[in-house]
This record gives structure tokens, sequence and C-alpha cells, in this order.
């Protein structure tokens, strides 16, 4: 356990632990051991969540501009009260989602695999697809896939999953270059129109090194950021007054950030029981039950949990559970490959939160159709 | 990143693609105007794609798409969130993922036009969304502007002082606005033009076409990776076949 990280809650700790333990999921960084209670991935989480970042958040409002159009926010009281519910409801599916997309490239990203070929699809223009990819590829972009999916259906509104797809793809294309890595390679074959903004957001967390915890607060922060500072350009409100507004928000984004990560965990652990998984639930993709076959929807995958999905289990209150794949547990392929991820990778997302926000709908909906409009959503 | 051969986003490499020209400017300098200028007098001999940042309306792209001088599909619309400097400059990303997506629709091509949203003297398109840029000036705006400076009006690849015919009524004098220009432009040029008189925008037009040329020469052709164009001005002259469709069938000067 990292002593000191007390700062943060015991949910956390887990997630933070399998991080270093993995070391840079770009694979060239420098494998610097940060101090105790601190994570490698704090400088680039400033980086992340800087509304600099130059990857087109700067034009979208995240419902604000509809809203101010429509008179319901007027003034610093209305946009706290905005921001509040955003937060409560968005904010955290999108935190939980980014989690999940750091772990899953946390976890895929330490784990040999065959490298497609640079010559397959380097040189033949920039948009041919590659020729070939490997069966471990394969298996990572089902996953990938799948939680974008999950990601779909959480968000009702047509022109939201558009906007949100719209921006996961320019983070995307500016995380590739930021913090270049398979992860990211993988994430782009396996959603060519452009992941989620959450995905995307998680994947280059774990790009950049940062842990689950951290990809969640990036998330949250982002999901009440952007609307206030539309706001503040729409309505040329007080821009301290705003910030006092988001400083009060501050404890509800650690919140939510842990109330992600404490999702996500419920949903890992789930991960690792067969017997835990919700028989109801269905693949999002195909609508596969996922509980009747253990394989269905993925193609089996691959072993050892020794670098699992959460590192040591007593980090994260495993304590005393089999390692899925080192032995043997029911229903587990005992020949798979030898360096893939679990076969029961992804199955408990359906748990992961998944709040609904009408009014966000709503308002994505109106501004879509308005015409007269500043911000892209 | 050379390592990553297979990353499909990186800024893109200038060998066979497109010229990137961005057009930046004051509202209502005439900006849009040169574009449709440009696309009038170098869509026949040119494949051609357009982005546009409106700030509030899809007002230029709108307006562009009824000019006819350019497949409307051809135009794609940039929404800049208050900010339109900021999409051109210190957050490219969707212009970027614009110029791309035109460049996969209907390439390869030879030029893409990045009109920015109508901005101030400070604004300028950042290396890695424009290969060259043009600043527009109009005489309207009064005759010290050139003289204020600015890094549009000092460090554009050309600078166009539009609406020449207006001088006159507005009290500019054209010729202050050109000494002004030539002492903080270090040699860069200044074309002085008024597109409504000049629908075709000549002028800019034959400077467009030799940046084009010079581009193709060094980077090659789009389209044509490993065959430099051997001909000066690297134009299609109509002769070959380069299996592309002009962009204005409807275009009239």
């Amino acid at each position: 356990m990292a002593s000191g990280s007390e700062w943060r809650r015991e949910t956390t700790d887990g997630m933070r632990e399998e991080s270093q333990m993995h070391g840079p999921a770009n694979g060239h960084g420098p494998a610097h051991d940060p101090p105790q209670g601190r994570s490698q991935g704090d400088a680039a989480l400033l980086l992340l969540a800087d509304s600099r970042l130059p990857a087109g958040g700067h034009a979208h409002s995240g419902g604000a501009e509809e809203a101010v159009r429509l008179g319901t926010i007027t003034g610093p009281e209305d946009l706290a009260r905005f921001l509040r519910g955003r937060l409560a409801t968005a904010g955290l599916v999108t935190a939980a989602l980014a989690a999940a997309a750091c772990e899953l490239g946390t976890t895929t990203a330490g784990r040999p695999r065959h490298r497609h070929h640079p010559s397959a699809d380097g040189s033949g223009g920039a948009h041919s697809p590659p020729a070939e990819s490997a069966e471990g590829d394969d298996e990572q972009i089902g996953l990938w896939r799948r939680l974008d999916a999950e990601t779909d259906a959480r968000t009702a509104s047509p022109a939201q999953r558009e906007a949100s797809r719209t921006q996961g793809r320019l983070l995307l294309r500016t995380a590739r270059r930021m913090w270049p890595s398979p992860i990211l390679d993988t994430l782009g074959r396996a959603v060519p129109e452009g992941p989620h903004h959450s995905v995307a957001l998680g994947a280059a967390a774990a790009s950049a090194g940062c842990d689950p915890y951290q990809a969640a607060l990036a998330a949250a922060y982002n999901s009440v950021t952007g609307p206030a500072t539309a706001a503040v350009r729409l309505l040329g409100l007080d821009p301290v007054t705003v910030h006092r507004l988001l400083a009060d928000l501050a404890p509800a984004l650690n919140d939510a950030a842990h109330a992600a990560c404490a999702s996500l965990i419920d949903a890992v652990v789930m991960d690792l029981d067969p017997a835990a998984v919700d028989p109801l639930a269905v693949d999002p993709l195909t609508d596969d039950p996922l509980a009747g076959d253990p394989l269905a929807g993925d193609p089996p995958a691959t072993g050892s949990l020794a670098t699992g999905p959460l590192g040591e289990p007593q980090a994260v209150g495993l304590a005393g559970r089999e390692p899925v794949g080192a032995g043997e547990t029911d229903g587990v392929p005992p020949d798979g490959p030898d360096d893939g991820s679990p076969p029961w990778r992804g199955r408990a997302w359906p748990a992961l939160p998944g709040h609904a926000a009408p009014a966000l709908d709503l308002l994505a909906e109106g501004h879509h159709n308005n015409t007269m409009k500043l911000f892209v959503s | 990143m050379g390592a990553h051969h297979d990353d499909l986003h990186d800024a893109a490499e200038p060998e066979g693609r497109a010229l990137r020209l961005g057009i930046g400017g004051p509202v209502g300098s005439g900006k849009t105007a040169l574009v449709a200028a440009l696309c009038r007098s170098l869509g026949p001999s040119m494949r051609l794609g357009v982005v546009t940042n409106d700030i509030y309306t899809t007002e230029d792209a709108d307006f562009l798409r009824r000019t006819g001088v350019i497949d409307p599909e051809r135009i794609l619309a940039v929404q800049t969130g208050c900010c339109p400097h900021t999409a051109i400059r210190d957050d490219i990303a969707a212009n970027l993922d614009a110029v791309e997506t035109l460049e996969e629709r209907f390439g390869p091509l030879d030029m893409v036009i990045v009109e920015s949203g109508g901005d101030n003297l400070t604004a300028t398109f950042s290396r890695g969304l424009a290969d060259r840029q043009i600043f527009v000036l109009d005489v309207s705006g009064g005759d010290k502007v050139p003289r204020k400076g600015g890094p549009g009006v000092t460090t554009a690849d050309l600078l166009v002082v539009n609406k020449t015919d207006l001088a006159p009524m507005v009290g500019a004098d054209l010729t202050v606005m050109s000494r002004d220009a030539a002492a903080v432009r270090e040699g860069r040029p200044v074309l002085f033009t008024s597109i409504r008189e000049d629908r075709d925008a000549h002028s800019v037009a034959e400077w467009v076409m030799n940046i084009v040329s010079s581009w193709q020469y060094q980077h090659g052709r789009p389209g044509h990776p490993h065959t430099p164009p051997a001909r000066s001005y690297g134009r299609d002259e109509g002769g070959q076949d380069h299996g592309h469709e002009h962009a204005a069938p409807t275009a009239t000067p």
C-alpha cells in the first residue's frame, strides 16, 4: 500500500499502485519512481485537464449556450445549479467511463502483443486501413469498441453523441502526438470515426501515465469547466465569480472521481467473478447475453492476471481472491494465449454509472437545431 | 514520432499533399469575397477545398455555396466557440480535422483554403495549420491600419488591401498605406485590390498560383508523389488526365 497516500481515499490506491506497477504506458518514457503518495501522472493530469490543451474543447459549451439562449442560465446562481446538476449526471458518467478507459488502456499496454507492421499502413497513404492486425489487436479493438458502445448507450441525445465523438476524435488526434502509444493507436483503429470523448480521455490519460482516478478527475473537471467558460463568454459574467463557483465545486469533483473509481472497482471485481455478472446483461454491440457464454462477444482472451487490472489484489480489497488465469477459475479456458486480458474483461461495464440527464439531452438537441450559434455543442 | 508509422493523425508531412492557405483579417475586410474570387479564378485549374471558420452562423460557408464557384460539398464550416483566433492559432484541432476530412473525401487536392473568422490585427494562423497565409485589410478600416502592424499585417506571406474603390469615399490614402505596409513588412508583398471590380482578384490569384507551383515543385504534386512537376507552374493545362473533377462547373468570370 502506498503509505503516503492517505490524502486519497482507499478506493483510488489500487488504481494508483497499478499504474505505478506498469510504468509509463507509452513504453518509452523514463521509469522514474515518483515520491510516495505521488503519481507520475500528476503533471500529465494538469496538461490533460488544462483548457489550453489543443484538442478542440474550447468550442464546446456542454449545453450552456442553449441554456443561455433559453434563459435557463442568466447569472452565477443559475450557472451554479447547472454545473452541479451536470456534474452529478453527465459528469459522473463520463468520469466512470474515462476511468474504465484508462484502466483498460493501462492494463493492456504493458502486455506484449503482436505489433502490426509499419510498412503495412505507414506508406500506403494516410487513410488506407491497416492491412492486417494481430489477434491480440483484434481483441483489444473489440474491448475498446465495447467500451465506446457503453458510452453510446449512456448518451441519449444524438446531437450529444455526435459532439462527444467530435471531441473524442480531436482529443485522440492531439494525444497521439503528445503521448504516442499503442493504446491510442489501437483505439484509433477500433473507432476510426472518433471514439467518445470519455473513452479518448481515459486512453489519453493511460498513455500519459495517469491512473484511472486521475482520468476520472480530469473528466469530471472538464464536464464543468467547459460550460463555465462558455457562460463567461456568452453572458459576460465576472470570471472570478465563476471560478469561485468552480472552487466551491472542487470537493464534489473529488467525490465524483472517487465514486467513478469505486464503481469501476466494483465492475472489475465483477469481471473477475463469473458468478457475479448480471444474468440480464447484454453485450452492447451485439445484444448477446453476456452471462450465458463466458466468451460471448469476445474472443477468448488471454490469460494471466499477474499484471492484471488491479495490480496486487490486496491493494484493492481483493485479498484472498485467486488471481484469475494464474490458477483456473470456472469457465476460464485453460489454454488461452498467455499475454492478453482476462476473458471476463469488460463484462461488468454495463454496471458503471448511467445517470441520465434529460435536460442536457434536450439542450443538446435544441442547440443542434439552432443555426445561430457560437459553439459546436 | 518517426517510430509511429501507423499514426494517422500527425500533422501531415508536406510531401505530396495540398498546400494549406490561411486567409485571415478583420471582419468585413473581404476574406470570403477573396476566397470566392480565388475559387473562381483557380477552380478550373486546381483541385480545391475550403474550410470556413464562421463566427455565429454558417453565413460564410452559405455565401460561398451560393456563389456556385465551388462544389458545395467541398466547403466545410468549423465553429469556434466565440474565439476565432483560438481555432486557427492555439487550438487548431478542429480545423486540421476539417482539412483532412476534405482531403480524405476529395483528395488529392492541390490547395485547401482555410478562411478564419473575422478577428483583430493579432490573429495569425498556426504553422501547424497553414503553410502560407494571406492577411486581408480594407481601406475603409482607415489608412492607419498598416502602420499599427500586428502579426497579421507584418508577418503574413501576402498582405491584401481590399476595397480600393472606396478609398476616395473614406478619405484613405493608398500611398500612405503602401508606404506603411512596406515599412513593417520587410519586403513581403502587398497587393491592392477591389474585388468588387475585379471579381477574379487576378493579382492575388497569380500570387497564389505561384506559391502552389513552388510548393508542388518542392513537395511533389498531390497524387503524383514520385513525379515532381517539371513545368515551372506545375499546372494541369487540361492536356493530362489526373483523374480529378474540376471543382467549379458553373464558374463564370
